[in-house]
């Protein structure tokens, strides 16, 4: 593959965007309602990375709607968390014999931020995933 | 505020055993209880969908407990298979209790 001089500058810039967010995250006041709402959830157990499927825009350009689908063979119930919203917990799924256990729906995101997928598995054991959507203009009004 | 109507879109006819995708909407505002009424000053309240259901002739299939911050008109996307023909019963809770009710027939071919 061939890149020009432009889009490898464009591809640099993106790579250090999405390096730098986690930092950024990491310093959320937010980021104890997200464990209590993990918790709460998980009752405290550990949480194995990765298993779980979650999709996301990479860009939003609308908070009040942003599509997410998420997915996790094996899970009897999701739960979706938005770390930067005035709550975190968005929704939680739960599965029945009968249904494939992945969902899709729309969300609303105050801001740009990661979306965490927490997947408890028939056995009892959790796993998740993060993504990091950005947001023009956030969702919750304002 | 309009009269909410649930609509879902399941498949004509499925085959026994084989996933197929249902598609639920809701109208409804999703007041998530941040917004501030911009006259007032004061906090609008809470009002939200904060349950889903959907079962196939009484047995829960899919469930979501939801938050505020779930959009307004919720969409939600499942699969799910099924051995026979029956009933897919959908419902959703409303923060003031009422609940709003709709099924769709489920026919093998």
């Amino acid at each position: 593959m061939n890149l020009s001089r432009r889009q490898a500058l464009a591809l640099g810039g993106a790579v250090v965007t999405v390096s730098l967010v986690p930092i950024d995250f990491a310093m959320a006041a937010s980021d104890e309602a997200t464990k209590e709402a993990i918790n709460a959830f998980t009752g405290g157990a550990d949480i194995a990375d990765g298993g779980v499927k979650l999709t996301t825009p990479e860009i939003a350009e609308n908070g009040n709607t942003v599509p997410i689908s998420v997915s996790a063979p094996g899970a009897v119930s999701i739960m979706i968390i938005a770390t930067r919203n005035p709550n975190p917990g968005v929704v939680t799924f739960n599965f029945g014999a009968m249904a494939k256990p992945a969902a899709a729906t729309r969300i609303r995101l105050a801001g740009t931020q990661n979306v965490i997928a927490v997947a408890k598995m028939a056995d009892g054991t959790f796993r998740k995933t993060s993504n990091a959507v950005k947001v023009t203009i956030g969702g919750c009004g304002g | 505020m309009a009269k909410i109507k649930p609509r879902v879109k399941v498949p004509r006819s499925v085959k026994a055993g084989e996933f197929f995708t249902v598609k639920t909407l809701i109208n409804h505002k999703m007041e998530s209880g941040q917004r501030k009424d911009k006259k007032t000053g004061k906090k609008i309240p809470r009002k939200i969908i904060n349950f889903f259901e959907a079962s196939f002739n009484g047995t829960p299939v899919f469930t979501a407990d939801i938050q505020p911050a779930v959009s307004s008109n919720p969409f939600f996307q499942f699969s799910m298979k099924v051995d026979g023909p029956g009933k897919l019963a959908f419902k959703w809770v409303d923060d003031d209790g009422s609940v709003y009710e709709t099924a769709k027939p489920i026919k093998i071919g």
